[in-house]
């Protein structure tokens, strides 16, 4: 496997009316080509953040802390997306290497232009396609996702697909540019169960045929179980918990992600009582000194908890988690 | 859980004209609802499950004669009172209206930001004219917020200062102040948090216990339904397919499409890919319906018969109701 991106130390500030929000803090995690890695949390916790920020896509008045790196590794040698400064140079990236799919994609397409023009204008943007050719992969894209009739969808405008249509158009825009790195910001939530199946499935298909790497936002972790390698949990802008699928879902490490699960209706134990994570996510202006959860957390080992933030333990092999609870050991 | 039954709707339908339409000729119809029969026992939690667009928010409406019932009838029938609701006068719809109760979606849109929490939750007493005087409706308030985990003290602050699940709290404490015999919650989870939804279903659950009620639980995660509801019917474009008791339905689902909505959800074992069959496809459009089974068109299993004739409502058990041509065919 090669190595697609490392993000390192990936701090991120909002200056506001009411103060500075720490939306993003020291976060780091990396991802090889053709890896689908699950980013799971409750909204508010920095998740879209963290994968905009890839781009560089936030609004304005974010500030990356000095610390922050983020290396892509392209086939020309890798690229700090830190040292980006002009949206020019950020071509590169934008579109190029990196392509991101929303959640809402009826919101995503411009609704008076038709999509095959939305296509073949990336397309040009991107490659040095001439607008025949463009035409002519965009078809076979639409195709490629399942869109039925394709040169008839082609010429069609946003409103008139179905949601279900509408996201399997924006994945087959997303990738026709064959970016190296897919960002899919909950990109089956608005979607019914029997289509967030199918589009599922299609994501799958994808990631074989074209081995790029994937970064699946959602809050829904049995979509998470069925389509990622890996998985890292946030909480009020910070990483949690990390590891492969299966170690985080059958032995959450942090008392988080065991509440998170614990709290989730399962289909296959209709007895199991749903156990809520008590209080209420805190607000970014007032993050709690200490680990971020330890206002909810109901496995406190003590006052380091709310004083001292924790590091990354291994918990296993390719399995860490930020919790006191393993700290505490290793000192005794 | 008493067999007296509380909501009973008998061949009922909501047709919605269309506005746009041909200059001469009948103006087409989107037949939301169509020859429904269901009844809701008393004290029961009903689940009502379907995708977008399969008609489960104007039947819920219906039954609160919130929506206009273009043809059969819902009777309401506790103790003394029997209403039909569709030959219901002004003085009855009124009585009506203190008891049966709606709980919105979306807690940040369905309270008014001008409003203090206490303000809120009296207007139904204060527009029903249900208290005699200022200080009853504060008891009445104060007892109703008390039941729903509010903390008193919050009362005078506005809605903005609260989070989504303690927003969606103060929605349920409004729908119950006028002390209700029959809830309607429309998706009133589906907005909220993973660790924040399983507190307010909790709640749902107790004060449904506690004071008898009895509840058309519409939503289109049946995992939840799953988790709280003891009935639940399944909706595929205005059309009843199947009703059950929880249990029997999620261990013996009869329709195909019941079946199908099941094997959508993604499981949480990474190891357990949905092998069960895939629906293709989408939703037709309710204005359009295809003939026979409305299912037909996406069903795995359709045969000549499905596509002409439309299958009625059969027992396949007691409880266990099911509008499929091969329904014992396909459990062999």
């Amino acid at each position: 496997m090669t190595r697609l991106i490392d993000v390192e130390n990936l701090t991120l500030r909002f200056s506001t009316d009411e103060g500075m929000i720490t939306a993003v803090d020291n976060v780091s995690f990396s991802l090889e080509a053709g890896e689908v890695m699950g980013l799971v949390g409750e909204s508010g916790s920095g998740k879209s953040v963290t994968a905009k920020s890839l781009m560089k896509l936030n609004a304005s008045n974010a500030s990356y802390s000095d610390e922050t790196k983020i290396t892509l590794h392209l086939d020309d040698g890798p690229v700090n997306v830190m040292d980006l400064k002009t949206s020019k140079d950020m071509k590169v990236v934008r579109g190029g290497a990196i392509s991101m799919i929303f959640q809402e994609p009826m919101a995503s397409f411009a609704p008076a232009i038709t999509i095959g023009d939305q296509m073949v204008e990336q397309l040009q943007i991107h490659t040095d396609m001439n607008s025949k050719q463009a035409r002519e992969v965009s078809i076979e894209m639409l195709d490629r996702v399942g869109i039925s009739d394709a040169a008839q969808r082609f010429k069609q405008y946003a409103f008139e697909l179905s949601g279900g249509m509408r996201q399997r158009a924006m994945i087959a825009m997303a990738l026709s540019t064959k970016p190296k790195l897919l960002i899919a910001d909950e990109p089956t939530t608005a979607l019914d169960v029997t289509i967030q199946a199918q589009v599922i499935d299609l994501m799958k298909d994808l990631v074989k045929e074209f081995g790029m790497g994937i970064i699946f936002i959602t809050h829904d972790l049995g979509v998470i179980a069925q389509t990622a390698d890996k998985v890292a949990v946030m909480y009020l802008g910070r990483l949690v918990e990390q590891g492969a699928v299966r170690d985080v879902i059958r032995n959450p490490a942090h008392p988080y992600t065991r509440g998170l699960l614990a709290a989730l209706p399962q289909l296959d134990d209709l007895e199991k009582p749903l156990v809520p994570i008590p209080g209420d996510i805190p607000s970014p202006l007032e993050r709690p000194p200490g680990c971020v959860f330890n206002t909810r957390c109901e496995e406190k080992v003590g006052d380091i908890c709310s004083a001292k933030v924790p590091d990354f333990t291994n918990v296993t092999e390719n399995h860490r988690a930020a919790c006191h609870i393993y700290t505490q050991g290793s000192d005794k | 859980m008493s067999d007296d039954v509380l909501i009973s709707a008998r061949d009922l339908s909501v047709h919605y004209p269309l506005a746009k339409g041909g200059l001469f000729g009948p103006k087409p119809v989107v037949k939301a609802v169509e020859g429904v029969n269901l009844d809701i026992a008393k004290g029961s939690f009903f689940g009502l499950v379907g995708e977008s667009g399969s008609g489960k928010t104007t039947l819920g409406r219906a039954c609160l004669k919130a929506a206009p019932i273009t043809r059969g009838t819902v009777r309401y029938t506790d103790g003394d009172v029997d209403y039909s609701l569709t030959e219901i006068d002004n003085t009855q719809l009124k009585d009506y209206r203190t008891r049966s109760q709606l709980i919105f979606q979306d807690p940040y849109a369905a309270l008014s930001p001008r409003m203090t929490v206490r303000d809120i939750i009296a207007e139904p007493l204060e527009v029903m004219g249900l208290t005699n005087g200022r200080e009853e409706t504060d008891e009445r308030v104060r007892e109703i917020a008390a039941k729903c985990r509010l903390n008193l003290e919050h009362l005078r602050r506005f809605p903005h200062a609260f989070s989504g699940g303690q927003r969606q709290r103060i929605s349920i404490a409004r729908a119950l102040v006028s002390r209700p015999r029959f809830v309607v919650a429309d998706e009133s989870v589906a907005a909220l948090d993973v660790s924040i939804q399983a507190d307010v279903l909790n709640l749902l659950r107790d004060i449904q216990q506690e004071m008898g009620l009895t509840f058309l639980f519409i939503s289109h995660d049946l995992s939840v339904v799953a988790h709280v509801c003891d009935h639940v019917a399944v909706m595929y474009l205005g059309r009843l397919v199947e009703t059950a008791p929880t249990k029997d339905l999620f261990k013996a689902p009869r329709h195909p499409y019941t079946k199908a909505l099941l094997s959508a959800i993604p499981s949480l074992d990474p190891d357990d890919p949905n092998k069960a069959q895939k629906l293709e496809g989408e939703i037709p459009s309710p204005t359009n319906p295809p003939p026979g089974c409305k299912f037909q068109t996406r069903c795995p299993f359709a045969v000549d018969k499905c596509r002409v004739d439309e299958p009625k409502l059969e027992h396949s058990s007691t409880d266990h109701v099911v509008a499929c041509h091969r329904w014992q065919e396909l459990m062999e």
